[in-house]
């Protein structure tokens, strides 16, 4: 916090307080307007996503059916695996001549030609995205079958009695049965994917500037990578970036409405 | 679910096995392009069109990782940075979780708020400050920074999880002990803690797999690529210079698949740790 009102030489010494100058440079900088869609863009796609594929995918698993545990074990590996190799991983299945995704869309006749998924400015974002949402559903969808397994059977069967239709009985009973779980789930996606940095890091890294980082990812090159090199700047931003994670905290702590008597 | 006749009741089944198979298979198809890449040798990486599986399985690719110096240096400081902050988390997380479980006390309360605040403030929103602490304490290039750090954000999960569990173990049997003769300490260590034992095993698992896969502290902290652990250390084996994507891929299987299966077999707490506060 001090250090985001103070003034540091590149080598990290304390040149004494500046005020709120540090803020100024932040909010006149250019590239930050960008970064800020880039955020809203980041975090809304794929907490949205996330939360709509993991109803469907955990109302499947929520069945008693053959194949269920083989499921829900390959679900735990993008979960566990460290997420700056799933990213790599990524980064390689996105490349221009050697990836596999470009040969197989090709193939398939799904693309004319084979994509620069990362080197291009209108592809980047979104195959970020899709990585993002590979690596939230696993958690987000685990959230949502405990929220159905606290479903009564009763009700369904209340439903059943009063001859409601499957997709009645899920909007009707299910959905609104779900919301506490539902909720938990879109605060804690929300403060996971905004402090997520390997996969922006690591898929975007081929770019120059800051056209597709988010706060997290600008702040790191503003303090370390770029020529900036700019301590205060970045714990300026930084102080940003926690008062934003605080208020999504708030919005958690309101939603689950926490009280001693649950603690 | 009531059954809506036989023959309708099987297609639903094996459409939904489908469904459920489909879905298993895109999981795991980037993990399968993983372990094939790492089984390719050198020239196979860069051929058009590329293929899916290696024409040659070349499993000396996992042995040379296993060899490699510089790998066995990040294991070493994996293994030292997970270990040290997980058995941190377990000694500080035990007492802690017990105390609040058994007694009611004042800022009870709001201890456990920001227990379950800092589980939320990744050390990703703090790595400048963190940085710059650290600077000032000399602790920069250090296992002793990561250890505090990875044992610092790993704390909450572990205490609430124990909490959960040391509440729901009734006071009775502590009492129970007690009139049998067994002091305060002894009931507790030889009554209560094999009790919370699966709790225990759970906080010790998920410590471990967050501090084996942090990334952006050990990149940011250590400077010195001698000390670097797996996350940051395989990274150097795709750089502009040189493109080892054989290499990385087995290097970082190896680092997953262990971890995969730790991380199954907590699956059943995982939820309720992590959510904490909110369901129940």
């Amino acid at each position: 916090m001090r250090a985001s009102f103070g003034r540091y030489s590149v080598t990290g010494l304390y040149q004494g307080a500046v005020g709120t100058s540090n803020y100024v440079r932040l909010v006149q900088h250019e590239a930050l307007p960008a970064v800020v869609v880039n955020t809203v863009i980041w975090v809304v796609t794929v907490v949205a996503v996330t939360v709509v594929a993991s109803l469907g995918l955990a109302q499947l698993l929520n069945e008693e059916l053959p194949g269920r545990r083989l499921v829900r074990w390959a679900l735990i590996v993008p979960w566990a695996a460290s997420l700056i190799m799933t990213a790599k991983l990524f980064a390689w299945i996105y490349d221009y001549y050697f990836g596999i995704l470009n040969h197989v869309l090709v193939s398939l006749r799904l693309a004319a030609a084979p994509v620069d998924w990362l080197g291009n400015d209108a592809t980047v974002m979104a195959a970020m995205i899709v990585v993002g949402i590979f690596v939230s559903l696993p958690f987000t969808t685990y959230v949502v079958l405990a929220g159905l397994a606290a479903i009564p059977p009763e009700v369904y069967e209340a439903a059943w009695v009063d001859g409601a239709s499957a997709w009645r009985a899920y909007r009707t009973v299910t959905l609104p049965l779900l919301r506490p779980a539902l909720l938990v789930a879109v605060v804690l996606n929300v403060i996971y994917v905004f402090n997520s940095f390997p996969i922006v890091w690591t898929l975007n890294d081929r770019n120059p500037g800051f056209a597709h980082d988010t706060m997290i990812t600008y702040m790191y090159k503003v303090a370390f990578r770029s020529s900036l090199r700019d301590v205060g700047m970045a714990a300026a931003l930084g102080v940003v970036n926690v008062l934003v994670i605080l208020l999504a905290v708030l919005l958690y702590l309101r939603t689950v409405s926490w009280r001693e008597a649950d603690a | 679910m009531r059954t809506t006749g036989g023959a309708r009741g099987v297609v639903r089944a094996a459409l939904m096995s489908c469904a459920g198979l489909g879905v298993a298979l895109i999981v795991l198809a980037p993990y399968v392009v993983m372990m094939c890449t790492a089984l390719k040798p050198e020239r196979e990486l860069r051929i058009t069109p590329p293929r899916l599986t290696p024409i040659e399985w070349r499993v000396a690719n996992v042995l040379e990782v296993v060899a490699d110096p510089s790998f066995q240096g990040w294991l070493s400081a994996s293994l030292i940075v997970a270990l040290s902050s997980t058995a941190i988390v377990v000694a500080a997380a035990t007492p802690a979780a017990y105390y609040t479980a058994r007694h009611r006390f004042p800022g009870r309360s709001a201890f456990l708020l920001l227990v379950l605040v800092t589980q939320m403030f990744s050390p990703t929103a703090l790595v400048v400050g963190l940085y710059r602490e650290f600077f000032e304490l000399g602790l920069v290039d250090t296992y002793a920074a990561l250890i505090l750090t990875n044992a610092a954000f790993n704390l909450a999960f572990a205490i609430w999880i124990l909490r959960a569990f040391f509440a729901a173990i009734p006071r009775e049997i502590e009492e129970a002990a007690a009139v049998d003769g067994c002091g305060r300490l002894r009931a507790l260590v030889q009554v209560v803690l094999p009790l919370a034992l699966p709790a225990i095993v759970t906080a010790v698992i998920f410590a471990f797999i967050a501090a084996w896969n942090e990334y952006i502290v050990a990149l940011t902290l250590m400077t010195d690529p001698a000390h670097r652990p797996l996350t940051v250390g395989i990274t150097s084996y795709v750089t502009a210079y040189v493109q080892h994507w054989n290499h990385l891929f087995a290097a970082s299987a190896l680092a997953i698949v262990p971890v995969v299966i730790l991380f199954a077999s907590i699956e059943r707490h995982l939820v309720a740790g992590l959510t904490a506060g909110s369901v129940k």
